[in-house]
């Protein structure tokens, strides 16, 4: 099978592409591959991604953006924009204000609800288990009620907040 | 360990054993850590990448679970070796084109490789064959926390572990199932499941990993999302949605034996006399094979063959593997004229 782009060298290499359900299949030789990828990247690179996302997101300091820069590790947040890469664990205080948005943009949420180091765990014991109970309202029924209103509604965030404390109150 | 003890292991993953195991070819799951205090290795220098390297190794040292393991320096292997452990899994290929100050712990059994110094400090990915992403978490979660005794990971309350990367901060977990669905292929429903897939935040991608095409039936489901729900939690919706995929695959190859049985066994069987008897075989053409023959195993059309011994044959015919089991480097024909020898030598039963 001859290369599908420059039509001499043979295809070692296959390409299927699925854009809306519609399937296309490429078959190029590894240096026009090599080049088709390179063009890819350059198209949907996670970096182009990022900084939609960014210029989407509110900005308040517009022309001091620019100058904004990790206190760690002196990575500006021009350039994370450009490649979408973090320098260090500073930078996620530095940039805190940009980040809380774009977390919630990729993630749907901002708040972190899996496991935490050995050394952080021993420091706070409990703490997701008993803010549940701490609420005013955590009356099961009440907080059922309220997690059908928010689907209904597809607040979908409030939603699994609400599902949480339901299930931390199941649970207790 | 020497890279050549590779060639006569079988990885637990590829052992055709575990839940489901006919549908879901193997589980994976994947943590990223940070060591809090040091640049991450994108904006390290030499100088850092080699302590964080010595730290990492010297704590990996003190894991139970990690007992026997293998410690590769990317930097002291060639090309050809490096490129082996990409086609294993073991690491990504970004981990082999750039070795310098980087590392790789390989258990035994491959069920855990750490990647050090790639796009996080670490890297901990762990494999189990069949659906078995609650095994595989807690065997990569008890790791993860001796480990967090002796190393400071980079962690915060509302945002969770740290990563270069904010699509992976949270959680920095990633849950991926290799699935083989060749009969929601041939029937044309499968464009409509990866459809649907996507829509629930859940990315497939194809056998060989990112940015490679979904060859042999083969798709691999992974979770998008890492921050805002549980490790559990996020198993747990993995979980769900490959049961349903598994349904509807077995679904579909009932179908097919139902409305044209002889059809079916007609194909399963000339790709299985293909497979031993080609003498020239490219691995695209190897792979739609290879996924013809899986799917005899599992429909009972074909008797004498295992899916060990597919599913070694998958790693064994990439490039690297072919040219250490021929100890010389191979151009494209003569790696196409090895591979097929490789696949007569496991599919055909010796006559002397």
């Amino acid at each position: 099978m001859q290369c599908d782009i420059c039509g001499k060298k043979k295809a070692t290499v296959h390409l299927t592409e699925i854009v809306d359900e519609q399937m296309s299949e490429m078959h190029l030789c590894e240096e026009c591959a090599r080049q088709k990828s390179v063009q890819m990247e350059q198209q949907f690179g996670l970096a182009d991604l990022l900084a939609g996302l960014s210029q989407a997101a509110p900005t308040t300091k517009e022309t001091k953006e620019g100058a904004l820069k990790c206190a760690g590790c002196g990575l500006n947040y021009e350039d994370f924009r450009k490649f979408g890469r973090l320098g260090c664990s500073q930078c996620y205080v530095s940039f805190s204000e940009h980040l809380a948005g774009l977390l919630r943009k990729i993630h749907g949420s901002n708040r972190h609800l899996g496991k935490a180091p050995y050394a952080f765990k021993a420091q706070v014991p409990a703490a997701v288990g008993t803010s549940a109970a701490l609420l005013p309202s955590d009356n099961l029924e009440d907080l059922k009620k309220q997690l059908h209103g928010a689907i209904a509604a597809e607040d979908f965030e409030k939603a699994a907040t609400l599902r949480d404390k339901i299930r931390a109150l199941e649970n207790s | 360990m020497k890279i050549e003890e590779f060639l006569t292991h079988t990885s637990e993953w590829l052992k055709g054993t575990g839940p489901s195991a006919n549908i879901v070819m193997s589980s994976r799951i994947r943590l990223a850590r940070n060591l809090a205090k040091a640049p991450f290795p994108s904006r390290s220098t030499k100088k850092d990448l080699e302590t964080t390297l010595t730290q990492v190794e010297k704590a990996l040292g003190h894991i139970p679970f990690l007992k026997g393991a293998a410690f590769f320096r990317m930097n002291e292997l060639d090309q050809v070796d490096r490129q082996l452990l990409v086609e294993r899994h073991l690491m990504s290929h970004e981990h082999a084109s750039n070795p310098d100050g980087k590392g790789l712990l390989v258990s035994v059994e491959e069920i855990v490789s750490i990647m050090i110094n790639e796009e996080d400090h670490l890297r901990i990915q762990v494999m189990l064959s069949g659906l078995n992403l609650t095994k595989s978490w807690d065997i990569i979660n008890t790791i993860d926390d001796t480990l967090s005794k002796e190393i400071d990971f980079a962690f915060l309350e509302d945002w969770g572990y740290l990563t270069s990367c904010p699509t992976n901060t949270g959680t920095a977990m990633r849950g991926s199932v290799m699935m083989h669905l060749p009969a929601l292929v041939m029937t044309k429903q499968i464009n409509k499941v990866l459809a649907a897939i996507s829509k629930l935040s859940f990315a497939s991608r194809g056998f060989y990993g990112e940015g490679t095409q979904a060859s042999g039936n083969f798709y691999q489901i992974s979770n998008q999302v890492s921050l805002g729900h549980s490790e559990l939690d996020i198993i747990q919706n993995i979980n769900g949605l490959i049961r349903q995929v598994i349904e509807q695959e077995e679904q579909a190859r009932q179908a097919l034996l139902l409305q044209n049985r002889p059809m079916l066994e007609d194909k399963i069987c000339r790709c299985w006399g293909l497979l031993k008897t080609a003498r020239i075989i490219s691995s695209q053409e190897a792979i739609e094979l290879f996924s013809m023959v899986r799917l005899g195993i599992d429909t009972g059309i074909l008797k004498d063959v295992s899916h060990k011994a597919v599913n070694e044959l998958f790693i064994m015919i990439q490039p690297a593997h072919l040219q250490k089991i021929e100890a010389k480097k191979l151009n494209a024909f003569e790696r196409d004229t090895k591979r097929a020898a490789v696949i007569r030598q496991k599919l055909v039963p010796r006559l002397d």
